[in-house]
């Protein structure tokens, strides 16, 4: 189809309650503006006489069989079509609630809506829930279209009716539309051309609305994210892909990457076929960065300006709509995905269902089913950067992974502080002021021929944890590795002597002082190996303050119990019964190449996080 | 140019998130001007480099200048190029008289399903456009095919905010394409901003026709036209309205639904 040349496009989606006409607003939109390649009116027209029905404009964008024969769109169709020198990519989304993940889909990448109402039914089921779906997924700028007016013979009362209940609704979530036009798609009143039958309305046409819908809000005006989407080593330059979501960046700016707090500044901008060479980025640009000091950074991580900080934690509050084939179910456990982030992380409570429809809360369920929206707290196995969505609207919403498919989408409405708040501010202090030498850190790998990592054995009292970390760090010492066994019990009469009695029994600060010893080691490139054995039974607390402060050092979390037992959340590997050391120990070595802190290649693609 | 940009940068994005996830990641070329700026388009997210194999499925029937243009990118911008052909559907004596959807499922689809069966390819990207023809309008960026290479329409995964269907049972594989939201004058107005070198059988060389859209040679027809440059291409794309397959056999009746159903491009 022809199109012509626009300096703007802007994607919009047309939504509403199945059968109030979307697909025949769409088609209505196009034979009006002269936007149908030549003969496709016609032949859509002479299929229909073939096989016995009445031609509709729908006909025209339902291009599946089934689609025409159940009269109904089944899934999203992207269209194009130019006015006035802005070129619109049409999202006609299905009505049917079957095909809501297709509804959200579509709605999704929308910078604007139109949203129907059929005026002889008035206000529907799906009429609410895409409302409100809309408002939650960030389409602020909407018009409401009350289509087939003449089937009510253009009457204003009714118009008036649905115009103040379906207000009434979208302004219990603050949700305003730009415009309420009453139509017929039908027989185009009020689409392309002003109605003859409605000159009661002055308002807008939809053609009008659409015109009047403004580009997305410029996101460039904002603080910096910019999450980094991979690493790329194709050649000498070691470049950080991503999308910048918010805000600018520059040669010479000064980057904090969170949560890890690395920091680096922008060497140069990376382009292909791009003249003159970029000096600059902003929002909605992919781009490519070469830092002025080789920093081990991931994807996943947000960069920023210092001054305004992503949040970190490892647990949010957020509003979620589910469209899983099965309920989402408290405690069970997802992949979070936060922008290019993916971390598995559990549904820590479900605070209350929304019913879309009266917009009435249900409380006490433990699962959420299909279609439905809720309030819950999600937790995740580790700290993530992110945003609340009311400030930031892409670093501020996630999805969750249910098997293989993205099962449900939601907003980050609140921070929750955990209980390592406190020591991840302290190593956020730190490492800030942190005075480096002249050998980083991937200088020291190169060196070594490994990562620095720590290997952390937690467990009850004998069960053989102090064995097997003597037995590991050999092992990794006869292989050539730079490895070190940190007891715990060295510490207690020396760096621990000044404790009083009291408060040799508070592993909080026990469990500090060690997770600080733990990280000046890791700073020098050594394989740390450690048991929580000073610690106790309080061992599942010490390690979580361990890994908050040596983050991001790998740490590699074993386990090892003598009866079968839950194992502490977050481990790694987990050694139940008595235990074959030299098995044990293999099992581990495996996982250090696994993660990447023993060199081997993965699979045809070679590694290019981390050059060793 | 900056809608230009801003399509680029969504391509590129989702090309990034391609090589991320996929580890036996390919991209389909069929020389066209589609595949070939989605080639473009992955130099410009790996920043000059190809990391994966472009496949290109030879029906055999291909115009000659197409198979030259092939080989010579391939040579000067140091391309993985991997050709597929069904051989003995073509030994059997396949061709479009015996039926052109039976023909495109024999020498294209099953082509390339025997070829990524070979290679064990799990993310094959592809150039197909959103505007190209109705169920294309209703694909995602990220596409799942099951173990038969079919496509369900029926149930196809949310896409929402940039995140994509990544992750996929054993024996599938997904389909992406990045060029979804471009249309035919968005991909003629990349060409000359990028000035990317593209076959001149999309020109009239003087007898006033000049070819629309690539395929084989016995079913693809020129169009009258006497654009002979880029610019006059783009002007004249302004001011048709007539479909830019037109010139394709295979897209009439249902042809395209029922191939594409089976996993056609």
């Amino acid at each position: 189809m022809s199109t012509a040349t626009s300096s703007e496009h802007l994607n919009i989606v047309i939504v509403g309650h199945v059968d109030h006409g979307k697909s025949t607003l769409l088609g209505r939109l196009y034979a009006d503006t002269g936007s149908l390649p030549d003969g496709k009116l016609e032949k859509v027209q002479a299929i229909c006489r073939q096989q016995g029905k009445e031609f509709e404009y729908a006909f025209l964008f339902d291009a599946f069989l089934e689609e025409q024969e159940q009269g109904i769109t089944i899934d999203t169709a992207r269209t194009f079509f130019n006015w006035k020198g802005r070129q619109y990519i049409i999202i006609d989304a299905p009505g049917h609630k079957e095909f809501l993940k297709n509804m959200i889909s579509g709605a999704a990448r929308a910078e604007a809506a139109l949203l129907l109402i059929d005026a002889l039914e008035g206000v529907k089921e799906q009429s609410k829930k895409h409302g409100y779906l809309l408002s939650l997924l960030g389409v602020r700028q909407f018009a409401v279209v009350v289509n087939k007016m003449d089937l009510v013979g253009y009457r204003q009362d009714v118009f008036e009716g649905i115009e103040k209940e379906y207000r009434e609704f979208l302004a219990q979530f603050g949700a305003n539309p730009e415009r309420i036009i009453p139509v017929s798609a039908k027989l185009g009143d009020n689409i392309a051309n002003r109605s003859q039958a409605m000159a009661w309305y002055q308002g807008p046409t939809v053609l009008d609305a659409l015109s009047a819908f403004k580009k997305e809000m410029v996101r460039s005006e904002q603080p910096l994210r910019f999450p980094v989407q991979d690493v790329y080593k194709f050649d000498a330059r070691r470049i950080l892909a991503g999308r910048i979501t918010a805000g600018r960046l520059k040669i010479g700016d000064h980057l904090v990457f969170s949560p890890s707090n690395k920091r680096a500044n922008i060497r140069t901008i990376e382009a292909f076929n791009i003249e003159p060479v970029l000096t600059s980025g902003e929002a909605g640009q992919s781009v490519g960065i070469t830092l002025d000091e080789q920093i081990f950074v991931e994807r996943g991580e947000i960069a920023t300006h210092q001054e305004r900080l992503p949040l970190v934690s490892t647990a949010f509050k957020a509003n979620l709509f589910w469209l899983g084939k099965r309920p989402l179910e408290e405690g069970r456990r997802y992949l979070l995905r936060v922008v290019t982030k993916e971390v598995e992380c559990e549904v820590a409570a479900i605070h209350r269902i929304i019913d879309t429809m009266d917009l009435s809360q249900q409380q006490g369920s433990k699962t959420v089913i299909r279609n439905q929206v809720a309030e819950l707290t999600l937790r995740a196995k580790a700290p993530i950067a992110f945003d609340l969505s009311s400030s930031f609207e892409a670093t501020g919403r996630f999805v969750l992974v249910d098997d293989y498919d993205i099962a449900g989408g939601g907003i980050v409405t609140e921070m929750i502080r955990d209980d390592q708040e406190v020591l991840r501010e302290e190593a956020r202090r730190r490492d800030f002021a942190w005075v480096k030498g002249e050998v980083g850190i991937e200088e020291r790998a190169q060196q070594y021929g490994h990562r620095a990592a720590i290997v952390l054995i937690t467990g009850g009292r004998h069960t053989g944890k102090s064995f097997l970390a003597k037995r590991l760090e050999a092992r990794l010492v006869a292989d050539g590795r730079h490895a070190y066994l940190l007891d715990g019990e060295n510490l207690r009469r020396g760096l621990d002597a000044d404790l009083a009695e009291g408060q040799r029994g508070q592993t909080m600060e026990m469990a500090r002082r060690y997770g600080e010893v733990a990280r000046l080691l890791a700073d020098t490139g050594l394989i740390v190996v450690s048991t929580t054995n000073p610690f106790g039974l309080d061992y599942a607390e010490a390690a979580q303050s361990i890994k908050t402060l040596v983050h991001p050092t790998p740490v590699i979390a074993i386990h090892m119990s003598k009866l079968p037992e839950e194992p502490p959340a977050n481990a790694d590997i987990v050694f139940s019964g008595p235990a074959d050391f030299d098995a044990a120990t293999r099992r581990i070595l495996d996982e250090l190449k696994r993660r990447g802190v023993l060199a081997q290649a993965i699979g045809a693609k070679p590694t290019f996080q981390y050059s060793i | 140019m900056k809608h230009l940009r801003q399509l680029e940068d969504q391509s590129v994005y989702i090309l990034r998130e391609a090589y991320k996830h996929f580890d036996n990641l390919a991209m389909l070329w069929s020389m066209g001007k589609d595949s070939t700026v989605l080639l473009w388009l992955a130099r410009k997210a790996f920043f000059g480099h190809v990391p994966f194999p472009l496949l290109h499925v030879d029906t055999s029937y291909k115009i000659p200048a197409m198979i030259e243009y092939r080989d010579r990118l391939a040579r000067e911008w140091h391309l993985n190029l991997v050709v597929g052909q069904n051989k003995e559907a073509l030994a059997a004596g396949m061709n479009h008289t015996l039926g052109r959807v039976t023909c495109c499922t024999a020498l294209k689809t099953n082509g390339l399903k025997q070829l990524l069966e070979q290679k064990g390819y799990t993310g094959v990207i592809l150039g197909v456009r959103a505007d190209e023809e109705g169920t294309r309008a209703k694909e995602r960026y990220f596409s799942p095919r099951d173990k038969h290479g079919d496509w369900d329409f029926r149930d196809q995964p949310p896409e929402l905010w940039d995140q994509f269907k990544t992750t996929f049972p054993p024996g599938t594989h997904i389909r992406i394409h990045p060029l979804l939201d471009w249309t035919e004058i968005n991909i003629w107005e990349y060409i000359k901003l990028e000035n990317i070198p593209f076959i001149d059988l999309y020109l009239n060389k003087g007898d006033g026709t000049r070819y629309r859209s690539l395929g084989c040679a016995p079913c693809t027809t020129p169009i009258k036209s006497t654009a002979s440059t880029v610019d006059d291409i783009i002007e004249e794309l302004r001011h048709t309205t007539v479909a830019e397959r037109s010139g394709r056999a295979q897209d009439e009746g249902r042809g395209m639904e029922l191939l594409r159903k089976d996993g056609y491009m």
